[in-house]
Formats: C-alpha cells, sequence, structure tokens
C-alpha cells in the first residue's frame, strides 16, 4: 500500500533534515516502490513512498487541500471514498484528484476528528495542520496497517515501520526485555509496547494529537458485544441474509483500484466465500493465489484444487519446503520486526513474493472471519472445559476434547485421560474474562524458562496484566463467554500478531497490500448482533457463515472440519541443510552477543531436536526453537547489523515525484 | 543407573526448558508444574516403552501412573518385576 514517515519538532524550530527523510522513506521502500514524496517546512518533515492502486497519475503524496494549510501522508484504503467524496463535494469541497487519500482531507475540514468514525477502511496517516501547528496522527480500528512513534531529543519520529524511526541519528534502537516476555506469552508485545524499549504504536481505533508540544492520545473506537442474553432475537435466517449482503458488499468494496485485485485461496471456509462471491456478485476477474507445502501434513492442496475446478479458475502457486522457510527467515524477521513463534508469516512472504512477480499489488483475504464469527479452536476448547467444569468428576465431558484436534499428527486419543487432565487446572474459573486464553498463555509462559538471568533481572517484577487489562473493554464482564474470548483473540493476537507479522508485514515485505472484507465496518457490525449460539453453535464453528452461503460454495468445504494455517516449524532448523545463520545464531558466541538466552537451556533444547529429527515435536519445543531464533534474528538484524542494513536499502534509486519545501515561507492565508 | 534416576535424567533433558533440577520434586505433579503439555506425553510413553521394553495400554496411560516421578517409578518397576514391590497393581 504505502508507507508514511515523519519528524516533527515539539518545541523549538529546530532543523528538519531532508537527507534524513529521505532515508526514512529508503528502508520502507519495499511498502511503496512507485514513487516517492516529500514536504517539509519549519517544523515537520513528512515522507511518503508510495505503491500506486488508486488515482495512479493523481494521486501522489504528500497531498495538501487546496490552499496548501493541510498536508497529509497516508498508507491504507478509504474504501467509501467515493460516497464520502459525494457528501463533500455536495459541501463546497473542491478535489484536485481522483484519490481516496484527497478525501480523508476534506472529511477533516468538514468533521473534525469525528471524521474517523465516517471512515470504512484501513488505514494509518498523518495530517498537518501549518496554521494550528497540530499533526494528527491517526490508525484504523483493527490496526490493520501500522504507526509507530518515539519521542527524542525534543522531536517526535514517527513511521508506518520501525526501521524507519531507528534510521533518525537520534534514535537508537535497544531490544525490550518485557516485550520478549509478553512475545513468549500472549504471542505479540501487549499494545502499545512493542520490541524495542522507546518505540511505542499508536494501538488500534486511536488517535494522537501533537500540539504545542504535548501529545494527547484517544481513543475513537472500541470493540463491543451485547450483554450476555441480550443478543437480538433476529431470526437466523435474517440475520444470515444480512452477512451475506454484507460480505458480499465488503467485497465488491474492496475491489476498488486502478489495478488488478487478486485473491488467496487457501481451501478453507474463508477464502472460498471471498473468491466465489469475486465469482459470483462481482465483474471482476478471479486471480487466484495460494501456497502448498512439500510435507503433506500441512498441505490443503485437495481442497484448493476442489474450489479450483467449482470457481473454474486458475490458480498460481508456490511451494514451500522447509528449507525454503529457513532460507528466507532472516527476512521475514526484518519485515516482523519482532520475535515470534510459529513460521507461518514466512510461507505467506513466500505467497506475496509469487503474487509481485506476477503483476499484482493487490489482494482479498480472509482474516477476521475466525475472530468474528468464532471459527477458532480456542473457543471450543473454552466451551467445553466450561460445560466440564459444571461437573469436574464427570469423565464423559472432557471426552469432547478430543473432537477439537484430529488433525494432530500425534493422536491425542492415544494420550486419553492424561492429556485432558492438561486442560484441568483453573477450569473452575469461569468468570475470569481471560478464561479461554489462560490455558494458551500459561502454556507458553514456560518457555520463559530460556530467559537469560540478564533479562531476568531487566524484567524485575514488572507485571503485565495492567497493560492486558487496559487493551480490554471494561464491559467484558457483562458479556455472553464467547464474546469474552473474541474480544481477548481479537485485541492481543489478531491485531497484534494476525494482521501484522503474519499479514501486512510479510505482505508489504512485496508490495503486496492485503484487504480483508471480514473485517469491513458493516460486516462487523452485522456480526456484533449475531447471537454466539449462531457462531459457535454446539461445537460447529462458524454456522452462521456456513448457513449464510449454502448453496453457493461445495458442500465439502462447507462440511470440512477446521485446518488451522500451519507451516513446519522446528524442522526448518535443524539437519544437515540448515543454512550458517542457524548455528550461528544457536552458538554460545551467539547466545552471548544477544544476551537474551541461558545457553545450557538453548543448548538442551538444540539436543533434543536433533535427536528428534524427523519426528513430530511438541507444541512447546517448536515455539522455543522459533522464539528463539527469530529474537536472535531480530537482534542480529536491529542491532548488530542495522547500519548495514540501512545502507543496502540506501541503494535502490527513489522515484521522487513530489519535493515541497516549505521552510521559511510564511503560512498562508485560505 | 537406578529407575528414578533414568526417569530423571530423562524429563530433566527433554521437559524442563532451562528450569534446573531443583525445580522439580520427585512427587511434584508434571502437570500442576507445567512440566509436560499434551503431546508431550507422547514422548514421554515412547521413552517409557523403548527405555524399559514394555508397551502402555492406552487405560494405563493415567495420571496415577505418569504424572510425577515417583508415581512413574512406581509404574515402571509394576510392569518390569509385577508383584516384586508387594502391592497389587488393579
Amino acid at each position: 500500500m504505502c508507507a508514511i514517515c515523519g519528524v516533527l519538532n515539539l518545541n523549538e524550530y529546530g532543523a528538519i533534515e531532508p537527507e534524513i527523510l529521505r532515508t526514512m522513506i529508503a528502508v520502507v521502500r519495499h511498502r511503496g516502490p512507485d514513487e516517492a514524496g516529500v514536504y517539509i517546512d519549519d517544523r515537520v518533515g513528512l515522507g511518503h513512498a508510495r505503491l500506486s492502486i488508486i488515482d495512479l497519475s493523481g494521486g501522489s503524496q504528500p497531498l495538501s487541500n487546496e490552499d496548501g494549510t493541510l498536508w497529509i501522508v497516508f498508507n491504507g484504503e478509504i474504501y467509501n471514498y467515493v460516497e464520502l467524496r459525494r457528501e463533500l463535494e455536495q459541501r463546497g469541497h473542491r478535489f484536485k484528484t481522483q484519490s481516496d487519500t484527497e478525501t480523508i482531507i476534506h472529511a477533516y475540514e468538514e468533521y473534525g476528528y469525528g471524521c474517523l468514525q465516517r471512515f470504512n477502511g484501513q488505514f494509518a496517516f498523518a495530517l498537518w495542520d501549518r496554521r494550528s501547528a497540530e499533526l494528527l496522527l491517526a490508525r484504523d480500528r483493527l490496526g490493520v496497517r501500522p504507526l509507530f512513534y518515539t519521542i527524542s531529543n525534543g522531536q517526535l519520529i514517527f513511521g508506518s515501520e520501525i526501521k524507519s524511526i531507528g534510521v533518525h541519528p537520534n534514535v537508537s534502537l535497544d531490544i525490550d526485555p518485557v516485550a520478549l516476555r509478553e512475545v513468549f506469552t500472549y504471542w505479540a508485545p501487549l499494545s502499545p509496547r512493542t520490541a524495542f524499549k522507546e518505540i511505542a504504536e499508536v494501538p488500534p481505533g486511536h488517535f494522537m494529537v501533537v500540539r504545542n508540544g504535548q501529545t494527547r492520545l484517544e481513543r475513537y473506537w472500541q470493540l463491543d458485544f451485547p450483554e450476555e442474553g441480550a443478543e437480538a432475537t433476529t431470526s437466523i435466517d435474517e440475520l444470515a441474509a444480512e452477512l451475506r449482503e454484507a460480505l458480499i458488499a465488503a467485497t465488491r468494496l474492496r475491489l476498488r483500484a486502478d489495478v488488478p485485485v487478486g485473491a488467496y485461496l487457501s481451501g478453507g471456509l474463508d477464502s472460498s466465500v471471498i473468491t466465489t462471491i469475486i465469482r459470483n456478485h462481482t465483474d471482476a476477474p478471479l486471480i487466484a493465489f495460494s501456497v502448498r507445502f512439500e510435507d503433506e501434513r500441512y498441505d490443503e492442496g485437495c481442497y484448493q484444487k476442489e474450489l479450483i475446478k467449482y470457481l473454474d479458475t486458475e490458480c498460481r502457486e508456490v511451494t514451500c519446503s522447509a528449507s525454503d522457510i529457513a532460507r528466507v527467515f532472516p527476512d521475514v524477521i526484518w519485515h516482523t520486526e519482532a520475535p515470534i513463534l510459529r513460521t507461518a508469516p514466512a510461507p505467506m512472504f513466500l505467497l506475496s513474493d509469487l503474487v509481485h512477480r506476477s503483476g499484482i499489488k493487490v489482494v482479498l483475504t480472509g482474516e477476521g472471519s475466525d475472530e468474528f464469527l468464532g471459527g477458532y479452536n480456542i473457543y471450543k476448547e473454552a466451551k467445553i472445559r466450561r460445560f466440564w467444569a459444571r461437573y469436574p468428576e464427570s469423565k464423559v465431558r472432557p471426552l469432547l476434547l478430543h473432537k477439537l484436534y484430529p488433525y494432530l499428527a500425534q493422536s491425542p486419543a492415544r494420550a486419553g485421560q492424561f492429556w485432558q487432565e492438561f486442560f484441568r487446572p483453573g477450569i473452575e474459573d469461569t468468570e475470569s474474562p481471560y478464561y479461554s486464553h489462560v490455558p494458551r498463555w500459561r502454556n507458553t509462559a514456560k518457555l520463559h524458562a530460556l530467559f537469560s538471568d540478564r533479562v531476568r533481572s531487566e524484567i524485575g517484577g514488572h507485571d503485565s496484566t495492567p497493560d492486558l487489562e487496559a487493551l480490554l473493554n471494561p464491559r467484558i464482564v457483562d458479556w455472553d463467554p464467547l464474546a469474552r474470548a473474541q474480544h481477548v483473540e481479537i485485541s492481543t493476537f489478531l491485531s497484534p500478531y494476525l494482521l501484522s507479522s503474519q499479514g501486512d508485514r510479510v505482505g508489504m515485505a512485496h508490495s503486496v497490500e492485503g484487504r480483508f472484507p471480514f473485517l469491513d465496518v458493516n460486516v462487523l457490525e452485522v456480526c456484533s448482533r449475531i447471537s454466539p449460539r449462531y457462531k459457535l453453535r454446539g461445537l460447529t464453528e462458524k454456522y452462521i457463515l456456513k448457513r449464510s452461503m449454502q448453496g453457493e460454495i461445495p458442500e465439502s468445504i462447507r462440511r470440512r472440519a477446521k485446518q488451522p494455517y500451519r507451516a513446519p516449524d522446528s524442522p526448518c532448523f535443524f539437519g544437515p541443510n540448515v543454512p550458517e545463520y542457524v548455528r550461528d545464531l544457536l552458538s554460545e558466541n551467539g547466545l552471548k552477543q544477544s544476551g537474551f538466552f541461558d545457553h545450557d537451556a538453548v543448548a538442551r533444547l538444540i539436543r533434543k531436536c536433533e535427536r528428534r529429527l524427523g519426528q513430530p515435536m511438541s507444541a512447546m519445543d517448536d515455539m522455543a526453537v522459533v522464539g528463539v531464533v527469530s529474537s536472535q534474528l531480530l537482534y542480529n538484524s536491529f542491532i548488530e547489523r542495522f547500519s548495514e542494513k540501512v545502507l543496502e536499502a540506501k541503494r535502490a534509486p527513489l522515484n521522487m515525484t513530489v519535493w515541497v519545501d516549505a521552510r521559511n515561507a510564511p503560512v498562508c492565508a485560505s | 543407573m537406578t529407575v528414578r534416576k533414568v526417569i530423571k535424567e530423562f524429563i530433566f533433558e527433554n521437559f524442563m526448558m532451562g528450569l534446573n533440577e531443583n525445580h522439580l520434586g520427585d512427587t511434584d505433579s508434571f502437570l500442576e508444574k507445567g512440566i509436560i503439555d499434551s503431546t508431550g506425553v507422547l514422548e514421554l510413553v515412547a521413552f517409557v516403552e523403548q527405555t524399559f521394553g514394555f508397551e502402555v495400554a492406552d487405560d494405563e496411560l493415567v495420571p496415577e501412573n505418569f504424572d510425577s516421578v515417583a508415581k512413574l517409578e512406581s509404574y515402571v518397576q509394576r510392569k518390569v518385576s509385577p508383584g516384586a514391590d508387594g502391592n497389587a497393581s488393579e
């Protein structure tokens, strides 16, 4: 889509260096390879890297209003820009481009901060008002597009990616051990924390106003659910129809582009819904892409083939092996800018590369469906545990857990009762808003045993619970259990990890913008009115979605058991053909460089993995390996070799199409 | 090496994730201490079968037999030399 970056003087009229802005843009050129642009005046510098999608010839940025008193840099799309523009033109605003970017400026002029409520889109932008000397930073409701900032030496420095900020001479990147621990518990740091000290993110659903040297963060949207029992009593058929119509409209909106738009096809329900809608309800050609795995335990090829045949479409595929993942993993971490516990972003990285090489810049994809329509196993697990908790001595109730994981390579049925006991701790603590997630977090947190003494002492007694609580709507205690689980999953997993490391970052690494019909504002509104029993009906996930698309998608896909998208994890990093970097980073010396992990513990882990080569690894060991390797890579790229990587990025020339230097110029009165 | 030592060494090498031996007492519950996860149980079963040469029946795969060093030692002793400890195992 694009990248934005900038520097704002908080107090004095210090110098804004054009060269620094140029470098800030250069390191995120992958997000916007088509054009670059800069606006500088005495107080602020704004930078932009463009991936041209709408109004190819006219929509260059930074963009201003009629008299140059408002300037914007924007990453994202406002899908309802056509309708908004019509409204604004009727109110007297004059547009000079065909871009959605310009709509934001005029909407701001008309509605102030309230404009954010009117945007159906995914966005991160910085809007500079020259007259009031106010900078507005804003991010979309769910954090689809990233936005980071720091304050250093009297300047606010912001960017779509942390590496842009890191380029500024006043910024010294330092990995945050508290963030490490949060990744090794919740899978991602708790917003607004990032993997780096001193770097924060503008949280999803928030905007920040910077004025007179002060920053003010405000929330404009929060996830909300009805009180338990107070859900609308609309009939399921009516709701299913509403959902279907909303999804069709959302898909159509997201096909708005001046370039061809593709779609991911995984063989699962969500991408099947989207590709079917494109085929049946729009005039757009269906340009499908999918990822295949060499290891058949992960491959969903047969389901993909079925859908491809049904839709009578072509589908370009990339096949991914464990060694492919190992090969690209350092690049993946350069883009995720955080440690990760699964290699799942790596095949997505390879997929976006295929999309880019096919000449496509935009893809529609199914993220959000599981979160908002009750698709995840964690929801079922919580339901079963609650059921079990009502009669804890039951031998029969916990057997339901076996239904959850038929796809696991090692049959959990064999481990019988023992395996069930794993889910028992805390089972009666049903009032906790985190009930659904406690087993996952408690399990993952065992990885903390890998940390070095130095990391432990730096973390000290820090407690992340207040930050976790601050993420959640306090009304969560009034919601039904499924809604609670959804909220926790959306806030701690979807926004900071799935949409980020596995979504935006690896897509934009190859200049590919992802668009998400299931995250459409109107779709979310319908979902918020759907009773939990229509989302998770018994143990049937996304019941209403399946019902709403009945007759349109193949029965086999509609009825297919849920198979979470996964990629090989620890096998990628062990064996005779493993790349040099893995050995180096996991060596005693390599571990000493970062100082994050205890050498004996890691050595023991490595021995176990080497002993068990070719055999399935436990989930804990997989997470441990990927977590350690990715943390080591993060240190290597952002601390040890950062300047080298910046120099590398600077070599590619920028196509600078906008250069506005308004330094020493008076602010024009309109 | 005693059965107990063999078991402890295996647990320590494979499941402690960095914690040292002091973190696990012989009667501490693996489940409560979070030492073994749902897939790790199968590794433990495979170890027991391969090291001590008997098959673990599905209905023997219960916390009473597997959930601590002491319990596991006791179970293995019963299987390897039935009746040796004088307690009937049903």
